[in-house]
């Protein structure tokens, strides 16, 4: 059977990475070729850039670092903000990228994931959602989190699956940067209505968070970022973990 | 001096194929060079040849059948010439007879069988992410059951069971290598799958 996949993710703005704590407040962590190198290196199953560079020029940037990537990793790279036409896609997938995630642009135009899974294969095509609770229900937030865009969390995953998206990225904006554990609730609700891979994303600070994203969460992979880049959790441990607790994972 | 060259026709991520090799040869003091071609006299004098393909069955052929002479041209360095033939994930499929994939449509026929869709069996499709290789017999590519990164929904059903290599469970149990005499193909993907990818293709250069 396919293994649950660790994937840290990479925050990258202006070539350099960084990642917010609740998408605010940036640290600056270091190069992104040399560390998705070391993830590589290190037992991650696959690698994840996104790019929250604020300008265009800036996104040129990312093409050079996916490029120089490609060079010395030899696992998948999700590439993924901003990206809003075929020919970014195509000039990221040209440059080395194996997926792609769409988030805002899919919401503004969902037509550009029909388009896209047809035209490069809807692996290579991952939708991102940022989903965050008011009262009962999930809705999906966009440009980072910024905005409602109204529509229910899970009613957008629906859609999305039949537009033909490869997988899906879900964050949680209430967990994110809490290390309180993903959004276990949410996860397993659109675990249950997805037939395609669900990675888990938001929250996540503890070993056994990892576990319960698995067993509670039904996640297909689990995809972290702080708790990895300030090395309070290795993925070797994540991994040796999971394996005591029988989960089926890469060694 | 060896040259290994990916067959370029238009498909998908083929940087990454070559970088590999590159990574593979420098590691290993390999004197080669790896080059993206669909240029027949670069095709003609290589040692060994690589067929990627990512994308739907039909629009992998179509984009060979689009360079005139290419298809005669690899048949000679793999069929008659007996060099070294790697195909990857569609280029593996490419290998068989034909494939039901969208339609019915013809493949190169070097290794009989047929592409079908992977059973649903309330699995996710397509089947993306690391899975296990067994090995069924010996052979110069792989030795230990390992894992690889796999990305598709169709399968490679051999009608030969001797052409099957290594298999893989998912849903069903099917051919993950495929292999006659000196052609060879994967479905996975090797310059996805880490160090054991990578060895993997260090055995088929070496």
């Amino acid at each position: 059977m396919v293994k649950v996949r660790i994937i840290p993710c990479l925050d990258v703005k202006d070539g350099r990475v960084v990642k917010g704590i609740n998408f605010l407040d940036l640290v600056d962590a270091g190069d992104p070729v040399e560390q998705a190198k070391h993830y590589s290196e290190n037992g991650a199953d696959e690698i994840c850039f996104l790019d929250i560079s604020a300008s265009l020029e800036n996104r040129d940037t990312m093409i050079n670092v996916v490029r120089k990537t490609a060079e010395e990793v030899f696992i998948p790279l999700t590439v993924g903000g901003g990206i809003s036409s075929l020919d970014n896609i195509k000039s990221l997938l040209k440059a080395g990228a194996d997926k792609i995630s769409i988030n805002s642009s899919a919401i503004n135009n969902p037509n550009i994931i029909k388009k896209s899974s047809e035209y490069f294969g809807n692996q290579c095509i991952v939708v991102a959602v940022d989903a965050k609770k008011n009262k009962n229900d999930w809705f999906v937030y966009s440009h980072g989190g910024t905005i409602n865009t109204g529509l229910f969390a899970l009613d957008w995953i629906e859609k999305l699956q039949k537009l033909g998206a490869g997988e899906i990225l879900l964050t949680s904006m209430d967990k994110d940067g809490t290390k309180s554990g993903f959004d276990l609730d949410l996860l397993a609700k659109v675990s249950k209505i997805s037939k395609i891979p669900v990675i888990a994303s938001g929250g996540v600070g503890k070993l056994h968070h990892f576990y319960d994203g698995v067993v509670k969460g039904k996640a297909d992979a689990l995809l972290a970022a702080s708790v990895f880049h300030f090395n309070e959790i290795s993925i070797k441990e994540v991994k040796d973990y999971l394996i005591k607790k029988d989960i089926k994972i890469r060694i | 001096m060896k040259q290994i060259t990916i067959i370029d026709y238009g498909s998908g991520n083929v940087l990454s194929a070559q970088k590999s090799f590159i990574k593979v040869a420098k590691e290993n003091n390999i004197e080669t060079k790896v080059i993206i071609s669909n240029n027949l006299f670069e095709i003609k004098k290589s040692t060994h040849l690589v067929l990627p393909g990512q994308g739907s069955f039909s629009t992998c052929m179509n984009g060979l059948k689009k360079k005139p002479g290419l298809i005669d041209e690899l048949y000679n360095f793999a069929i008659v010439r007996k060099k070294p033939f790697l195909g990857i994930c569609v280029g593996m499929q490419m290998l068989a007879s034909d494939s039901k994939e969208n339609g019915y449509h013809k493949g190169l026929g070097w290794i009989e069988g047929t592409i079908k869709p992977l059973p649903n069996k309330n699995l996710k499709m397509p089947h993306m992410g690391w899975n296990i290789v067994k090995p069924l017999k010996e052979s110069n590519l792989i030795s230990t059951s390992m894992d690889y990164y796999f990305v598709h929904s169709y399968y490679f059903d051999c009608i030969n069971k001797e052409n099957k290599l290594a298999e893989t469970q998912y849903g069903i149990s099917f051919a993950s290598i495929v292999a006659k005499e000196n052609i060879y193909g994967v479905q996975f993907h090797p310059e996805k799958s880490s160090s054991q990818g990578l060895n993997l293709i260090k055995n088929f250069v070496s």
